[in-house]
């Protein structure tokens, strides 16, 4: 009869392997970026153990050197990079009033490109050696002479997530400008929509240069390739330039989005509209392109000279600027307002003076003559910790508290989340605020141990001591989620008397999204139909059937390809030339698998509109 | 559904009349930005280490400008038949566009056959992916464009198997502007390649 009650009676794991619906992929982007959070929470709390105390011997050498790399790698690309892709896929559709995204094969394929990509990292751990030249991959520490074979791992990891990360990003391009309700001009999108759209744009321009720099470090460790050797002329400069010219812009496309969900969480708990509209918009499109004008402030003792460090200095002290007027916008728009102190709003408020934080020695770093003396010491991770933790995280769990409703039907508990909220705000200022002092005092990052006697026991025993706090509101966290699901209050509608489109609709919200799409109004369009008593958009078309994508299980299998692929290069590099055949042959699958996603037409299908009102009409849908 | 196209009349633009065929548009535009990017990185490797020779012979030694040159006539006229193929689909050709396309593709595969031949002249002169810095960028720039030609080839091939008894659609439409637009993009890499490669390579 009909494709609705197909859909219901489709295993649930099948369901979630063919799924091309973006609500559902947003949950698989979640429940895997949190799972990774966990292990990469398990990694931090290992290095914290290890320097507890001076001399300690729980962790050292390389193990210590591959639980950092893995940390590293795993809280950038498989935490912080899903879980905002998540949140993303989650609200970006219902926010502009469109259907679907643009392209909802290429957004599975995104997710699992990911999902493989970083299995396949991970696979390391248990085939003898992991990634150990820390998250950036420098050369000569990268190349064959100087590790083992994990930074295969971590390269064709990275590639292949990195390839899921960049069809995501034209994806939501392409939705944000092509699939707007009628009304929705640009000028007129929530701030999460433009910072997704603007962070997408980073992505577009950001991850192709990793891509090579990936290939090149694969080329050198697996074919014999001489670009970082230079013996036969190569460069390992070229590595930092490639990399930094993706990881600059990287930090940027992750907190962007962050500063998309204050903007919406501020406003809706402030109960006033968001201060300064425009200027957000201009300041994040700065940011962005300021982001990408920075990289070489990372590499400021690699000695290309006074001019260079100078134009790099004076752009990157430069973004203090759009950044500032964002925290002034997101104050006067609490300026008066009417503010609840929910969960999601905590973690907004913690933001801005841990934000603040960050920026300010962010600033300090951008001056090369100071960069000469904090280089490689742990003032270094105290300041990236505290704009990443304290932007992105912050930004992810406002998110997660504001939006879960939407996503899943159920209120989080609230004494839970702010269990959750101070626990992991005391603790994290205890881990990190401490880490300022010790660089300065003089402790080298990346190291395993000290020694007694050099000042150092007291503000590691303090860090340490945060990180357990962090991790035990983490453990709230998880609980919040098991005790939401067994009882967790029904949420309705619009639980917060939210202002956006995403709150019009049923929680959670039908596969075919708007019944009828939406007629926006102007900026805050539910809002603006509430202040004129209307309980609901009015709409701008007629009913009718609804097209709907078919489900695939060919995203799966191109990325279990490319898996396949990638371990069969990896073990050639390990162990035997032959299995470079199993390399070729995972190729082949996914490239059949592409062709058959050719020459197979996949017109979707219809949800005829008789179905559907009967559907609104009775009560759950799922 | 839309396949029996041929009595059907086609708008003006087939390739941007349905949404998806709009999606596809723009997606596609900034699939070649990252595209872009991608070849700009590989461009900047190739310029910061072709002087790495390491006593092997240089671009200056290697490079036969009358092969490559010939590769290079093949390779934009191909980009012109691709625009008399796109031309043809639009006044709803299709054995036209059938036949544009596949000059296009052998236009292509001479051009790969002619760089596989220079490719196996320079390893008989010891200028091989693993003899130098130099030899692994020239091989990684000029080889990363080679396999772009031959992934363009596939995918027109398999677009004209596909279709081949059927008509210009609106759904097929939007793919046989993307593969030609794919196509362009290949071809203006090349005059990039022809240029920082061969030519600043032949003055040395």
């Amino acid at each position: 009869m009909s494709q609705m009650a197909h859909a219901g009676k489709k295993p649930l794991l099948w369901d979630y392997l063919t799924t091309v619906d973006h609500k559902k992929i947003a949950i698989l982007y979640l429940w895997s970026g949190l799972f990774f959070f966990v292990l990469g929470g398990i990694e931090a709390l290992l290095i914290r153990i290890q320097l507890m105390f001076p001399g300690n011997t729980f962790l050292v050498g390389k193990t210590y050197n591959e639980i950092m790399t893995l940390h590293g790698t795993t809280m950038i690309f498989f935490v912080a990079m899903p879980l905002v892709f998540g949140l993303m896929n989650a609200v970006i559709p219902l926010q502009i009033g469109a259907r679907d995204v643009a392209f909802p094969f290429l957004n599975a394929l995104g997710f699992w490109l990911f999902f493989f990509g970083a299995t396949l990292t991970y696979v390391s751990l248990f085939t003898g050696s992991a990634p150990e030249s820390g998250w950036t991959g420098y050369f000569p520490l990268s190349d064959n002479n100087y590790t083992g074979h994990g930074l295969s791992y971590y390269a064709i990891g990275l590639q292949i997530s990195g390839a899921g990360t960049l069809i995501g990003g034209i994806n939501f391009l392409a939705t944000i400008l092509n699939m707007r309700a009628p009304g929705m001009t640009l000028m007129r999108m929530p701030m999460f929509a433009w910072t997704t759209l603007v962070s997408s744009t980073l992505i577009l321009f950001a991850f192709p240069p990793l891509t090579v720099g990936l290939f090149l470090m694969i080329f050198d460790r697996l074919f014999g390739s001489h670009f970082f050797d230079p013996a036969f002329g190569g460069n390992v400069v070229i590595w930092e330039h490639l990399f930094w010219v993706f990881g600059h812009p990287e930090v940027y496309l992750l907190v962007l989005p962050a500063f998309g969900i204050f903007s919406e969480v501020i406003p809706t708990f402030s109960k006033k509209r968001l201060f300064g509209y425009h200027s957000m918009v201009f300041a994040t499109m700065l940011i962005a392109f300021l982001g990408f004008m920075v990289w070489v402030h990372h590499m400021f003792t690699v000695g290309l000279g006074p001019v260079a460090n100078a134009i790099f200095a004076i752009a990157t002290t430069t973004i203090a600027v759009p950044t500032g007027i964002k925290i002034f916008n997101w104050l006067a728009t609490m300026w008066g307002g009417k503010i609840r102190f929910t969960s999601a709003n905590l973690f907004a408020l913690g933001f801005i003076p841990t934000f603040v934080m960050g920026g300010v020695t962010g600033v300090m770093l951008a001056l090369p003559p100071a960069d000469l003396q904090f280089h490689d010491s742990y003032f270094v991770v105290a300041h990236f910790h505290y704009v990443l933790v304290g932007g992105v995280v912050f930004g992810i769990f406002a998110g997660l508290y504001y939006w879960w409703p939407k996503i899943f039907g159920r209120l989080l508990n609230e004494t839970l989340g702010k269990l959750h909220f101070w626990f992991f705000l005391i603790g994290f200022h205890l881990t990190f605020l401490i880490q300022h002092y010790l660089g300065l005092w003089g402790m080298q990052r990346r190291i395993y141990t000290y020694l007694p006697g050099q000042g150092f026991e007291l503000g590691n025993l303090i860090s340490t001591i945060g990180a357990f706090l962090m991790a035990i509101g983490v453990l709230f966290f998880v609980a919040n989620i098991a005790v939401t699901f067994r009882k967790g209050a029904v949420a309705g509608n619009d639980p917060w008397d939210g202002r956006t489109l995403e709150w019009t609709l049923p929680s959670p919200v039908p596969e075919y999204n708007f019944l009828r799409l939406p007629l926006v109004r102007g900026l805050d369009a539910f809002w603006i139909e509430k202040q004129a008593g209307n309980k609901e958009m009015l709409p701008a078309e007629p009913l009718g059937d609804i097209h709907m994508p078919n489900a695939s299980f060919l995203p799966f299998l191109m990325s279990l390809g490319l898996f396949i692929a990638g371990l069969g290069f990896i073990f050639k590099d390990q162990y035997n030339p032959a299995f470079l055949y199993v390399g070729i042959g995972g190729l082949a699958i996914t490239l059949l698998t592409m062709f058959l996603r050719s020459v197979i037409d996949d017109h979707g299908h219809h949800i005829h509109h008789e179905e559907v009102e009967s559907m609104e009409g009775g009560a759950s849908l799922s | 559904m839309m396949n029996e196209a041929k009595t059907v009349s086609l708008p003006a633009h087939p390739e941007r009349a349905t949404m998806e065929g709009k999606n596809k548009f723009l997606g596609f535009w900034l699939y070649l930005a990252a595209e872009s990017v991608l070849f700009a990185s590989l461009f900047a490797t190739y310029l910061a280490l072709r002087h790495s020779t390491m006593g092997g012979p240089t671009g200056k030694e290697l490079f036969q400008l009358p092969t490559v040159f010939l590769a290079t006539v093949l390779l934009l006229t191909s980009s012109m038949t691709s625009v008399m193929a796109i031309l043809s689909m639009r006044e709803n050709k299709a054995s036209r566009m059938k036949a544009w396309f596949i000059v296009t593709l052998l236009l292509g595969a001479a051009f790969l056959g002619l760089e596989i031949y220079e490719f196996t002249e320079y390893v008989k002169e010891k200028h091989t992916f693993t003899s130098s810095a130099f030899g692994s960028a020239f091989y990684t720039l000029v080889g990363f464009h080679g396999s772009h030609v031959l992934f363009g080839l596939l995918w027109i091939s398999t677009l004209l198997i596909r279709n081949w008894n059927r008509g210009i659609t609106l759904y097929n439409a939007p793919k046989y502007y993307l593969a030609s637009l794919y196509w362009h993009f290949v071809d203006l890499v090349w005059v990039f390649i022809f240029t920082v490669v061969y030519l600043m390579g032949k003055v040395g």
